[in-house]
């Protein structure tokens, strides 16, 4: 079954920007799926057409098989959504904003109490219950979103940028968090711009970009596609000029102690360090110079400078 | 599914009435001493001297109308910052995203309008009754009069709160529209008083109907009959409350 299908969505803006050219999209029950791309792509756009927050001027949405147009009161039930912004009264406490959520989707106030206690408990925001929701931090704030998201447990949940702005432990944890309830049948959506978050729990991928998608792919395929992947290499001795290795053709020296180099699938790493070995290079660690994804994502998405500010 | 929404309703009636009671020293204290303060000036120091309106002192003919004023101005206050508020700080969004339909929402924060009004003219009310004896004539066309004028306010609120862009935009109209209208609706003068021509000019302000029925409710007395200033209310509300989910339905001010 499909949790999300989305067919030729467009959407012009007021101000006759085109922010979505016909977009088809589908994501599959119980996946966990990544929507990527820079900023202004037009990620956000389509979440807030799929949660009823911004008018498409074309094309349909269907959520576990219900139109949001004629079977909204069923496909809204069946969505929690995340959003990008901080939308909620900053000065109602913590509690309260979630409960009411709650209320919206017909969960009366003496129930939700119960499920939001088990949310705010797992989500370590149980001790803030009665805070103001201004006074909580950036990364509260964003872990009172996703509990006031799962409140009806929602059997699609969307996240706009769940870790923007959120320390790298959290992040950990909200993955974890995210993993485990995508394991129990939730099916998950998210965009971000940490493409190693993206790598780590997602399993499938569609790259958007000015208001197209312009890959949409499992990420098993889509790396097993790059033909090659560059290292960055910390050596003992210092070097004056980049090594010239007989089968490796990128190579560049980054500082005395760094190199750089391009490794074509059709390589191993044994190759590169016996070349260097053989030039009496030691080479004392290395790292990925960025993840494999944004490798990919680079390369689909780069515009000239100029363009990219402009 | 109706009981869905009905929970629906009450959380956002609940949420609104929290909402005017957590700041209530901004909410209910400032309309109850204004009117005390009118009590004091035109009730007792002024009222003394104008001698009788329409056949009673001074004092009891205002009362009804400055109840009235504050059940007006309170609805319509409370509606217009809490849904501009709402769509200020987008938590109106929570709503939005939820499966609510528009006429919940319509209900609700009128609904929580309303209770702010009947909350502040009954509380305008007891401070009356420092002032004058308090006589009700009928509290039944007074409590009916009440309900239909706060629930008209409440609606013409959130008209104006669709349309707002900017705070700004929430005070032009009940200073320049509201007010006006409710200072020459009656509260302090019979319309028998003026000449004709303005006579004729004031029955085309709705307050009038309003004010002129409640204090038919509190006095048996009104300047206009009864069953037509009732029949004008509910014109009113039907208008405001279908071009509200109009306005709604068509996600004018809160969807892009
Ligand atoms: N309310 C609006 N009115 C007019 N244009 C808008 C509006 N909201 C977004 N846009 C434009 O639509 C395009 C897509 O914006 P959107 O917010 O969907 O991008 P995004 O992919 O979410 O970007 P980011 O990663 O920065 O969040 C952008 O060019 C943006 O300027
Ligand atoms: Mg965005």
């Amino acid at each position: 079954m499909l949790a999300l299908e989305i067919s030729d969505l467009y959407k012009t803006y007021s101000s006759g920007l085109q922010a979505l050219k016909g977009i088809n999209l589908q994501v599959e029950e119980g996946d966990f799926f990544a929507l990527l791309g820079p900023n202004g792509a037009g990620k956000s756009t389509c979440i807030g057409i799929i949660s009823g927050l911004v008018n498409k001027t074309g094309g349909y949405v269907k959520i576990f098989g219900h139109s949001i147009d004629d079977e909204f009161i069923i496909a809204k039930s069946l969505l929690g959504s995340v959003p990008q912004e901080f939308n909620f009264n900053t000065f109602e406490p913590v509690e309260e904003i979630i409960i009411n959520q709650a209320g919206f989707y017909g969960v009366p106030a003496r129930l939700a109490r119960v499920v939001t206690a088990h949310y705010l408990k797992q989500l370590g925001l149980w001790q803030h219950r009665r805070s103001q929701a201004r006074r909580l931090s950036g990364g509260m704030k964003r872990r009172l979103m996703i509990a006031r998201a799962l409140i009806h447990k929602p059997r699609l949940l969307i996240l706009d940028e769940p870790t923007a702005g959120v320390d790298i432990e959290l992040r950990r944890t909200m993955w974890e968090f995210l993993e485990q309830i995508n394991e129990q049948g939730t099916t998950i959506i998210l965009t971000t711009h940490y493409l190693e978050e993206a790598e780590r729990m997602c399993r499938n991928i569609a790259i958007i970009d000015e208001g197209d998608i312009i890959l949409d792919s499992s990420m098993p395929h889509l790396l097993k596609q790059m033909n090659c992947e560059t290292f960055v290499l910390y050596l003992r001795a210092e070097l004056q000029q980049a090594p010239v290795l007989p089968s490796f053709e990128n190579v560049v020296r980054l500082d005395p102690h760094g190199i750089e180099v391009e490794v074509p699938d059709t390589l191993s790493i044994n190759d590169l360090i016996g070349e260097l070995e053989a030039l009496g290079i030691v080479v004392e660690r290395m790292r990925n110079k960025v993840n494999r994804l944004e490798e990919v994502f680079v390369k689909m998405t780069s515009k000239p400078v100029t363009e990219s500010l402009g | 599914m109706l009981y869905q929404f009905w929970i629906a309703y009450l959380t956002i009636t609940r949420r609104e009435i929290l909402r005017f009671s957590r700041i209530w020293v901004q909410t209910i204290i400032p309309p109850v001493v204004m009117v005390a303060l009118y009590f004091v000036i035109f009730g007792n120091l002024i009222g003394q001297r104008i001698g009788e309106m329409d056949g009673m002192t001074y004092i009891d003919f205002i009362m009804p109308g400055l109840v009235m004023m504050s059940i007006i101005t309170n609805s319509y206050t409370n509606v217009v910052s809490s849904f501009y508020g709402a769509k200020y700080s987008r938590h109106i969004e929570e709503m939005q995203i939820a499966p609510v339909p528009d006429l919940v929402i319509l209900l609700g924060f009128v609904s929580g309008g309303m209770v702010r009004g009947i909350c502040v003219g009954f509380a305008v009310t007891l401070v009356s009754m420092l002032f004058t004896e308090f006589r009700i004539y009928s509290p039944f066309v007074a409590l009916l009069v009440a309900l239909l004028t706060s629930c008209l306010f409440a609606l013409a609120g959130l008209i104006n709160a669709i349309f707002a862009n900017s705070f700004d935009d929430i005070t032009i109209v009940p200073t320049f529209v509201l007010t006006p209208l409710t200072y020459l609706g009656g509260i302090f003068y019979s319309i028998k008083l003026l000449p004709d021509f303005w006579q004729q000019v004031s029955l085309g302000n709705p307050i009038l109907y309003m004010v002129n029925s409640f204090r038919y409710g509190f006095r048996g007395s009104s300047d206009i009959d009864l069953f037509t200033a009732l029949l004008v209310i509910v014109f009113f509300i039907a208008l405001l409350f279908t071009a509200c989910l109009v306005l709604l339905s068509r996600g004018t001010g809160i969807r892009q």
